[in-house]
């Protein structure tokens, strides 16, 4: 029982921050319309800048905001530069636009700044909590804190001033012209606030594994949280996020051992599946009627 | 001045039903496929072996992923799975001591039955849900195929092919193979450009301009999106297998991974959606634009010309990749088949301005 439990709550803890990446990218769909394939190379991006400030000598409280700074600038210029060129197009245009930028982002990143893994040091002691007969993963525990504080800020975020126009533009890019807003503004700034989530998603998960290009795999189950959850829905990141994160930590558990290992790809994919084949718009996603 | 006539003027429907109507493209066609039948007697075998081949292969390969994201506007992130069941399947096939082009053929079936599931997924979804739900079967095939030893062989196991004969030849030399898979890019492309002229291919457009549209017209969307994803999978098993035999002779699971996918979208995209000389240039293109330009670059940086470091220069080619996907979709999305078309059209009434069709 302890095993399940163990598996339970790191799979949880993991799943929350699985949804911290997830977060960046439902920001963006939800204004611009875009899903944004890059978000994982975004969040490995996120982790080279948190541990180039740091190698710089900044302390962590520092280099994380001058990171979020960069970030949003960078997410700024990639509206700018790349997707506002997009509008309008097919939606195929867009994915592999967004994957072409994965890819030149997995060249680039690592290219300049070195391959070899780097480790991003936030202070967080690596000793394990022990609860009971359960260890908890300490990084996981504070990452999943801060998942869900960083969901919530999204959330009195979003009943903001500024928020409430990025609700009004996520509605009807039109409509939102007409009463006066900037929608180019409005998505440039969803992409801006994408940045600042994948520098906090970025400075986490590479304190946990060390940031190397392989940050920017993380994409694939951000991709079943968000799926899960609601493509456009902010809450349904965290459920979406325990969900996957539990069943690709229970799962995997007991099967590993049967099957030859990694299920947890298979039991990401087949969340993937089964929720489009069966409720495509997610737990809180917002169905879309097509019009002929 | 090249193509002697002012513009295209059909006056009967034959004319118009000609797959080039135009006398000097036929020639063009004609000289193409003189110069590629020859390639074995004037390309040298390093070329021949690691850039022509290759080419050839993934040319059929975008091929067959254009007819069903081109004309049948159904997205797919998991061409390459598709591929892998063909090539495993030939293999394992040509081992339980079948003939080699009954093997083809039946593994073109094997991946086409495995395909169409991937089809289920485009029966309820389209768009982005389905680009997910296709990458999802793509890493379920992917664990499959890594995870059950009767396929693969074992986790990091590599599967070499068999000795095989096509008809009479045997296929060991590389000139055999570069014929084979020469003649299959062939076969492919003269299917491709007849199922355009057929009730079928007239259905696939319908399908992908508006499936309920389609529907009201009378083109069962059901059937047809099944059937296209079961034509455009038995032409990639078809191909999958003609890649183990011809050009890898040694098959891993990681030569059908995710990036592959990716890759084939690439070539299809680069190349224009839907179109024949575009698979052939967007192949060519996403295959060797990298080598090359990495080539040129590195040379220029062993020459002490541009200062980059040695790890740049092993992510060079993904840099160029994935830059050169972003400049085509931003810059010309239609791909290298409208710059083939333009420049075409600007011969085509040479000296005069403005061309018809």
């Amino acid at each position: 029982m302890a095993y399940f439990f163990e598996l339970l709550i790191n799979g949880a803890l993991t799943g929350l921050m699985y949804a911290l990446v997830a977060l960046g990218f439902v920001l963006i769909y939800k204004s611009a319309g875009v899903p944004n394939l890059a978000q994982g190379a975004v969040v490995m991006t996120a982790g080279y800048a948190v541990w180039l400030f740091m190698s710089m000598g900044l302390p962590v409280w520092l280099a994380i905001p001058a990171a979020m700074v960069v970030m949003f600038l960078f997410g700024l210029v990639v509206e700018r530069l790349l997707l506002r060129r997009m509008v309008g197009q097919p939606i195929i245009m867009v994915v592999m636009l967004t994957l072409g930028l994965d890819i030149l982002l997995r060249g680039l990143v690592p290219g300049i700044l070195g391959s070899a893994p780097k480790s991003i040091d936030l202070g967080i002691n690596f000793a394990p909590v022990i609860i009971g007969d359960v260890f908890i993963n300490r990084t996981s525990l504070i990452g999943g804190v801060i998942a869900i504080l960083l969901v919530g800020a999204s959330l009195l975020f979003f009943r903001t001033r500024l928020g409430t126009k990025l609700r009004a533009v996520s509605d009807d890019h039109i409509s939102s012209w007409a009463v006066g807003i900037s929608v180019e503004r409005a998505i440039g700034i969803s992409w801006g606030l994408a940045g600042i989530a994948a520098v906090v998603a970025g400075a986490l998960w590479g304190s946990a594994q060390g940031v190397d290009w392989t940050l920017s795999t993380l994409l694939f189950p951000a991709i079943a949280v968000v799926i899960l959850g609601g493509i456009d829905s902010i809450p349904g990141v965290l459920v979406g996020g325990l969900l996957v994160g539990i069943l690709g930590s229970v799962v995997p558990g007991y099967l590993d051992s049967y099957v030859g290992g990694s299920t947890r790809d298979v039991v990401t994919s087949v969340i993937i599946l089964l929720t489009i084949m069966v409720r495509p718009f997610g737990i809180f996603g917002r169905e879309d009627i097509e019009r002929i | 001045m090249f193509y002697r006539l002012s513009g295209v003027y059909q006056t009967n429907y034959a004319a118009d039903r000609k797959l080039w109507k135009i006398p000097a493209d036929r020639w063009q066609v004609i000289a193409v496929l003189v110069l590629a039948l020859m390639a074995p007697l004037y390309v040298s075998p390093l070329y021949l072996g690691s850039y022509v081949l290759p080419w050839v292969i993934w040319s059929a390969a975008a091929l067959s992923l254009t007819l069903l994201m081109g004309m049948a506007g159904q997205l797919h992130f998991g061409f390459a799975a598709v591929m892998a069941i063909g090539a495993y399947s030939s293999i394992h096939l040509v081992r339980a001591g079948i003939p080699f082009e009954i093997a083809l053929i039946l593994s073109g079936v094997v991946s086409a039955v495995i395909g169409t599931l991937f089809g289920g997924a485009a029966l309820r979804v389209k768009g982005l849900y389905l680009v997910m739900a296709t990458l999802a079967m793509q890493y379920l095939v992917d664990w499959v195929v890594v995870n059950v030893p009767w396929i693969s062989g074992g986790a990091h196991a590599t599967l070499r092919t068999p000795a095989v004969n096509f008809l009479v030849m045997p296929i060991d030399s590389l000139a055999a193979r570069y014929w084979l898979a020469l003649g299959w890019a062939v076969l492919i492309t003269l299917f491709f450009l007849n199922v355009k002229r057929t009730s079928f291919g007239r259905a696939l457009v319908a399908i992908r301009d508006k499936d309920f549209a389609a529907a009201v017209i009378g083109v069962d969307p059901f059937r047809t999106k099944l059937a296209a994803f079961f034509t455009s999978s038995f032409l990639g098993g078809v191909t999958g297998a003609i890649l183990a035999f011809c050009y890898y002779r040694a098959v891993t699971p990681e030569q059908f991974g995710f990036n592959v996918s990716i890759q084939l979208v690439a070539m299809v995209l680069v190349g224009g959606l839907g179109s024949v000389i575009g698979s052939y240039l967007g192949a060519g293109f996403v295959l060797l634009a990298p080598i090359f330009l990495t080539n040129a670059i590195s040379s220029l940086a062993a020459a002490g010309w541009v200062p980059v470091s040695q790890n740049f220069l092993s992510h060079l080619p993904l840099i160029i990749y994935g830059a050169m996907i972003i400049g085509f979709l931003l810059f010309e999305p239609l791909g290298l088949a409208k710059i083939y078309d333009n420049i075409r059209k600007y011969f085509l009434v040479w000296p005069f301005r403005h061309a018809k069709s």
